[in-house]
Formats: C-alpha cells, sequence, structure tokens
C-alpha cells in the first residue's frame, strides 16, 4: 500500500482536479491491490467482475462496493487480532447495521483527517463545546455505535463539554444556562445529529418559547435529512429555526457515513459540500453506472484514501446527489463540490412475492 | 342469518376498517351459510363466460394485457375443456364451502384468477385484493357488478365478495375462523403472518410460497431459429414484464447442447434479449441496478469463479457459473439479472432442483424428453415446464396443486 502520510498532511480544500488526480490515482489503485491481497470477499469480487488490480487506471476507474454489502458481509483487509473497533451504523430501524472494521492505523487517520477538516472551519484552538445529545446514551461503551463515534471524534475540538439534553432527552437548561452565559461573547462549538437538534432541542425550545444566546457559535450537524424530509423540513427551515431560537448563523451540515468515516463533505457557506483532498465524489448514472455530468443527478459513489483495515476505499451509496462544479465554488475551497437532492426511492415492483429482498445472499 | 355450525364472528370486530368492492353489503356470515354447488355448475360457467364477454367488450381492456389475458382464460370453450377433464373421474363432488382468499399485493389480475377458480369448484368466495388501487381491480370488479343486474345471476349474490383491507385489521382473524379453505397468495413471509390467525380443525391452507424458476435451452435447436428476436420477446413477457419478480420468473437459464452451438446460441439470445428490453423502453429504477450489483457481489463472495459478462449497460446482467450449485436459487435478483450454465447433461442439472423450483420454461424440448426427464430423475421441485413465453399464463393447476380438485371434497357414495 502506498504511504498516505503526505497526503493526509495537506490542507484540505488545497488541491485542484488535476494534482489531486494525479496525486490520488496510485493511492487508490494501491487500495484496491491492497485489499485484493488482504481481503479474500474483496479479491472474489474482483475476480468475478474482471478487474485487475495489479493494474494502475484513474480513481474514477476503480470498482465500487454498495454500502449494502457491508451489512450483508464481515469484511475486513487486517488479520483478525489487529481490529481494534468495530463501528456500527445506526442503519434505519428495524434494517441490518453496518459493520466497519477498524485498526489502529484506520483509526487515527480518521481521527487526524476529521481533525483536519474540522480545524479548517474553527480554528486551531478548542473552543467551548456544547454536544446537543445525551450524555448517557453517548457514553454508553456497550453499544459503540455511529452515533457515539461521530460525537466522540467531535468532542475532541472542544472542551468544557457540555451535553443539551439530559437522560429524556430534554433540553438540560439547568446545564445550559450557566455555560451560555459564562461564553458569553465568545465562539463555542457546537454538535449534533440533524434529526435530534431538531425533535429534541429546537421543537422544544420553540414549543417552551426560549431564546438561547448562541451568537458567536458555529454549528456542525449531520447524519441526514431522511427523518426531517418526512416531516417537511427543509435545509433553509431548519437553519431559519436555529437562528430563531438560538441566533446561530453559522451553520455547516456534512455529508458523510460510518463507512468512510473522517473523510465528511463539509458543507461551505454557499450551502455545497465539498470534496476534501483525501476523498472525492462521483456521481453515477443507474443506467449503465457511467459517470454523471456536472449538474445532472444520479447516483453517488463516495471514495476515501483512509480505509486500509476494510475495503471502503470506494462506495456506491443509495443517495441522488449532483454536482455543482470544481475548484471554482465562491467560498474560495478547492475540489468538487456538490448538493445530496435525496435518498433513491423503492419502486414499487411487479410480482407475486409481496416481500422483495434486496439482493441479499 | 346465522346457521347453526357456524363459527360466531367476534363482537369487537370493526367492519368499517374492510372497504367492499363487491356487493354493496358484506355479511361473512350469511356468505358462511350458503350452500356449495358441484363444480363447474352451469351458472358458475356461464358467470364466467359472460364475465369475458364483458372484459372482452369492454375497449379499456386493451391497455391492459394482463386483463385480456384474464378474460381470453375465462371464455366458455376453455371451461368446457377442464370439465370434460373433471367428469372423467366419474365422483361426486362438491365445493368445499367457504373460500377465503388472501391475494399477492403486486399482481393486479391475481385475485381475478383464484376467484374464478374458487366459483368454479363449487365455492362461495371473500376475495381480499391488494390495497393498492389498480386500474385492472376497478375493471374486473365493475365487470363483476354490471353481470349482478341480469336476473339470471341473482343466485350469486352471496357467492363472491371482494374486499380489501389494510394489514393491521382484525378481518384476517374473523374470516380465517370462518371460512372452509384459505388460498394463501404472497409468499413466505404473508404465509408466516396469515397463519397467526388459526382456521377450524378442518380448515385447511392452500399456499403459494415463495419460488425459483429457470430456464433450459437446446442450443443444437436454438442456434437453427429462425427468429430469435420473437424468442427473446417471449422471454421478455417471462421476466422483465414483471420484474423478474414473480414466481414464474427464470433467474437461471441453463444451456445443453454442442459446446459451438452454446457459445453461438448464448450471443444470440442475450444480444437480442438486450434489443427487446431497449425496444420495450424498460424502466430499469436506479436502486435495482444497485441491487443487481450487490447481488452479483453477493454471490462472488459465496461461491467460486463466478464472471459477469460484458454487458453496455444495467438492463441485462449476465452471471456465467463454473459450477451449478445446489443453492444457485439464493442468489437471485430482480429487473434482469441471470445465472447462466452450460450443462453437459440432465442428469448433471436433476439433483439442484429441490421443492422451491416452480417453472421451467423451456426451448427446443420435446414433451416426452420432459416427461422422461421426471420420470428417470423424480426431482422434489418443478411444478411446471412451458414452452418460454407461457410461464405467466394462469391454468387451473398451479404450484401441483389442481384448483377444482384441492377446492371441492368427494363424496363417495357405494
Amino acid at each position: 500500500m502506498n504511504d498516505i502520510s503526505e497526503i493526509l498532511n495537506l490542507p484540505p480544500y488545497s488541491l485542484d482536479k488535476s494534482t489531486k488526480r494525479e496525486l490520488l490515482d496510485p493511492v487508490f489503485s494501491g487500495l484496491c491491490h491492497h485489499h485484493y491481497a488482504q481481503c479474500e470477499p474483496y479479491r472474489k469480487m474482483m475476480d468475478a467482475l474482471g478487474f485487475n488490480t495489479y493494474l494502475q487506471v484513474p480513481y474514477g476507474e476503480i470498482p465500487f462496493l454498495p454500502v449494502r454489502l457491508f451489512k450483508i458481509f464481515d469484511l475486513f483487509s487486517v488479520p483478525r487480532e489487529e481490529i481494534v473497533k468495530t463501528l456500527t451504523s445506526s442503519g434505519t430501524t428495524g434494517q441490518a447495521v453496518s459493520k466497519i472494521f477498524l485498526d489502529k492505523t484506520t483509526s487515527a487517520n480518521q481521527t487526524r483527517i476529521l481533525s483536519r477538516i474540522v480545524g479548517s472551519f474553527i480554528g486551531p484552538r478548542r473552543l467551548p463545546m456544547i454536544i446537543i445529545d445525551s450524555a448517557k446514551k453517548v457514553m454508553d461503551r456497550n453499544h459503540y455505535s455511529a452515533r457515539s463515534a461521530g460525537i466522540m471524534g467531535f468532542s475532541m475540538f472542544g472542551t468544557e463539554h457540555c451535553f443539551a439534553l439530559n437522560d429524556q432527552m430534554e433540553p438540560d437548561l439547568d446545564g445550559l444556562l450557566p455555560f451560555i452565559e459564562k461564553h458569553k461573547g465568545k465562539p463555542v462549538f457546537v454538535f449534533g445529529f440533524t434529526f435530534l437538534i431538531y425533535q429534541h432541542f429546537i421543537k422544544e425550545l420553540i414549543r417552551r418559547n426560549i431564546h438561547l444566546e448562541l451568537q458567536e457559535a458555529i454549528l456542525f450537524h449531520g447524519g441526514g435529512w431522511k427523518k426531517l424530509a418526512r416531516e417537511s423540513v427543509s435545509n433553509s427551515a431548519f437553519r431559519k429555526m436555529l437562528q430563531d431560537t438560538c441566533s446561530i448563523d453559522q451553520i455547516h451540515d456534512y455529508y458523510g457515513m460510518a463507512e468512510q468515516t473522517g473523510s465528511l463533505f463539509m458543507e461551505c457557506e454557499e450551502g455545497y459540500f465539498h470534496a476534501p483532498v483525501y476523498a472525492d465524489m462521483i456521481v453515477r448514472r443507474a443506467h449503465d453506472f457511467s459517470m454523471a455530468d456536472f449538474g445532472e443527478k444520479g447516483i453517488v459513489q463516495v471514495l476515501s484514501i483512509l480505509p486500509g483495515s476494510y475495503p471502503g476505499h470506494s462506495l456506491l451509496t443509495e443517495d441522488e446527489g449532483v454536482i455543482i462544479g470544481e475548484d471554482d465554488c465562491k467560498c474560495g475551497r478547492l475540489g468538487k463540490y456538490f448538493g445530496i437532492t435525496g435518498r433513491l426511492q423503492n419502486a414499487e415492483i411487479r410480482g407475486c412475492s409481496d416481500t422483495y429482498v434486496n439482493g441479499l445472499g | 342469518m346465522l346457521k347453526s355450525g357456524v363459527a360466531v364472528i367476534p363482537m369487537s370486530m370493526d367492519w368499517d376498517e374492510v372497504k367492499v368492492l363487491f356487493p354493496i353489503k358484506f355479511d361473512p356470515a350469511s356468505f358462511a351459510g350458503e350452500p356449495a354447488w358441484e363444480p363447474f355448475h352451469p351458472l358458475a360457467v356461464s358467470f364466467v363466460n359472460e364475465l369475458s364477454k364483458a372484459l372482452l367488450k369492454d375497449p379499456t381492456v386493451r391497455e391492459f394485457p394482463d386483463v385480456a389475458a384474464f378474460a381470453f382464460f375465462c371464455r366458455k370453450a376453455n371451461m368446457i375443456r377442464l370439465k370434460e377433464n373433471l367428469d372423467k373421474e366419474s365422483l361426486f363432488r362438491l365445493g368445499r364451502g367457504l373460500v377465503f382468499h388472501v391475494t399477492p399485493s403486486n399482481v393486479p389480475v391475481n385475485f381475478a384468477y383464484s376467484l374464478v377458480a374458487g366459483l368454479l369448484s363449487g365455492n362461495v368466495n371473500i376475495v381480499r385484493v391488494p390495497t393498492k388501487e389498480f386500474e385492472q381491480i376497478r375493471i374486473i370488479s365493475d365487470a363483476i357488478r354490471q353481470l349482478y343486474d341480469s336476473p339470471e345471476f341473482t343466485d350469486f349474490l352471496k357467492r363472491i365478495s371482494l374486499i380489501r383491507y389494510d394489514h393491521q385489521s382484525q378481518a384476517t382473524s374473523v374470516l380465517s375462523a370462518l371460512c372452509d379453505v384459505r388460498v394463501i397468495w404472497g409468499g413466505d413471509e404473508t404465509i408466516a403472518e396469515i397463519r397467526k390467525s388459526p382456521l377450524r380443525p378442518r380448515s385447511f391452507d392452500v399456499t403459494f410460497a415463495d419460488r425459483y424458476s429457470f430456464c433450459l435451452i437446446n442450443a443444437d435447436q436454438f442456434v437453427e431459429e429462425k427468429h430469435p428476436l420473437e424468442v427473446a420477446a417471449k422471454f421478455y413477457n417471462d421476466t422483465y414484464y414483471f420484474d423478474q419478480n414473480a414466481c414464474t420468473s427464470p433467474h437461471l437459464v441453463i444451456w445443453t447442447g454442442e459446446d459451438f452451438n452454446v457459445e453461438v446460441s448464448r450471443k444470440l439470445f442475450w444480444e437480442n434479449l438486450h434489443e427487446v428490453v431497449l425496444r420495450k423502453q424498460y424502466a430499469l429504477q436506479p436502486l435495482w441496478a444497485i441491487d443487481k450489483l450487490t447481488a452479483f457481489y453477493s454471490q462472488a463472495i459465496q461461491s467460486d469463479g463466478i464472471r459477469r459478462l460484458v454487458s453496455p449497460d444495467n438492463l441485462l446482467w449476465q452471471v456465467e457459473l463454473k459450477d451449478l450449485s445446489a443453492d444457485i436459487d439464493k442468489f437471485r435478483s430482480v429487473a434482469g439479472y441471470f445465472a447462466e450454465y452450460h450443462a453437459k447433461s440432465l442428469a448433471e442439472i436433476a439433483p439442484i432442483f429441490h421443492s422451491k423450483y416452480q417453472t421451467l420454461a423451456y426451448y427446443g424440448f420435446s414433451k416426452s424428453e420432459l416427461s422422461f426427464f421426471m420420470e428417470t430423475f423424480r426431482p422434489k421441485g418443478i411444478d411446471r415446464m412451458v414452452p418460454i413465453g407461457q410461464t405467466t399464463d394462469f391454468s387451473l393447476i398451479w404450484d401441483g396443486y389442481d384448483f377444482i380438485r384441492t377446492l371441492s371434497r368427494i363424496c363417495e357414495i357405494r
């Protein structure tokens, strides 16, 4: 496998497209070959596909695994004893969860990259931090979910962590109000999952008619819009509610998944997700999996150079997105910038069986 | 009019949850009290035939080939042929009584076939139709309603009921406790769900579980085919027409014949099929493309030496097998995903046909060759062998059951 440490040291939005491709092509081909050599299921998949991992190809041409495969199979590319953490995705209720196997190196690289990306938004100093979740739910070490992992990951950018929700998942004003008072007029870092922020925080503040003074706060949230879309809450409505209830202006959504923890796609001031140098995003046409043009909606493929302990460096999601452009976002960051337009919908299928099992083996 | 011996309907049942398409008032208890008739009762035959006529006259039916096929199935000539087959037995038969049909949610016309099977075998029928409001259901239930206006069929008022209700409804338990036979379509999960509602001791289920179907092509014949595009179009109807998700849709294509002929035939067959799929403008849903990719990788991980054959797009996935394993039925997908295998002989493949196998779609074999195959190898599965293009044709013999005989009882008179 190629040494990626030099790339990991680069600032997250510092490469233009040709430099990025030149740098990453050998890395991704190297990752394909590494997983081919170390992960038997991956080898069998590549052989069945007829993909030769000895050859270097542009990273847009390497195979992608559907994220669903991580729910069906245990896929890892290191000896079992080197696995230090197994991350599980929250998954939609009632469905199988993804299992992501991390060794020390991959886990450390995830932390390092998350820190680079978030640091580029909040600056090098750690800030007093509000976590919009319940400490009890997050600290449960028996259940290392993506939610806990996300909070743990982000909490390293903060000091004096203040959990905004109590054990009953209600706003904990007794803890929150003194914290806000203490840091009045100074920057504060706020983190939470989109739906939890809406459901257990904003809605409750509105109901109780409470206003919080968080003018200087910078808020990061992620975890998807699926549930909010069901309640017909748009990104802009969500932002407006946060402004109205907490006076927060600096709000950044991010797009990411447990299967590629660390290399997040952060939302910029213009409202677009940005691919950092360690990762990329490609939109594919369902008809033949060819690359879609900029501005054309399609299936989102995500790539990350971080997954070394499991073959998750190139994944086909079930999200639908559209690339807006590359290297020319008004926010000034280099790299591709894009939007996520939704989740692929399961159309009504014909046939006499009422159950429709998605390609499970 | 609750007759003695008829199960009492729990008072807690809220019948407002049940939408009745036909007749206007739904009274399951009085239904249960109606007498059974002998199979192919003249009135039943005439009713089914009139239904056929009414549908064939309806101009909107032209837009629905599945309704047209149903109307065609219901012609009198077809009924007479079926009746003659039963008459040879010279046994006295009567319907079982009340048949409760639970029909699949995604095949619009299936309910109508189930109903006709119930009527012709002499039963009173309560049919649960899909909750989704298919146009085909409206067309057929409208046609039935119109026939009721004719005085000839007044006796039919208590022999047909079409109802629609939600999964949460109590109606399933109530009707299960009332019926003599319960016919369950919709696959393994539906069967498990419906079976939570007990039947009376003498009642029984006729179940249509999840099945696996395949195709057998004699390449030595296929290379000579003058119209491969027509064969491909028939195969399209067997598969893509139901998103390759009907129990009858082949997922596996087995080739027999000389190596050279198999190579030529394969190319010919798949290229023509791809052409048909393009011409029909088959709407591949994005998620189905991902399903196929997932199925392929799952299969690659769990079997040895499979290979995807080069295809220009995701409309058609062909997976070449090195070995034909007994669990090949596990590796299926939808909307155009086919495993294929070149068999050296029929003897080689016979052991894999376990009880899940339903339909064999064939090309280039004679009926006697196929009978010989079944007699020689006696596989646990395979309930139907039909030429390519006929897999979805309904018949009163289905999944190994003879509907008329299963839904009627014999009274032995010595």
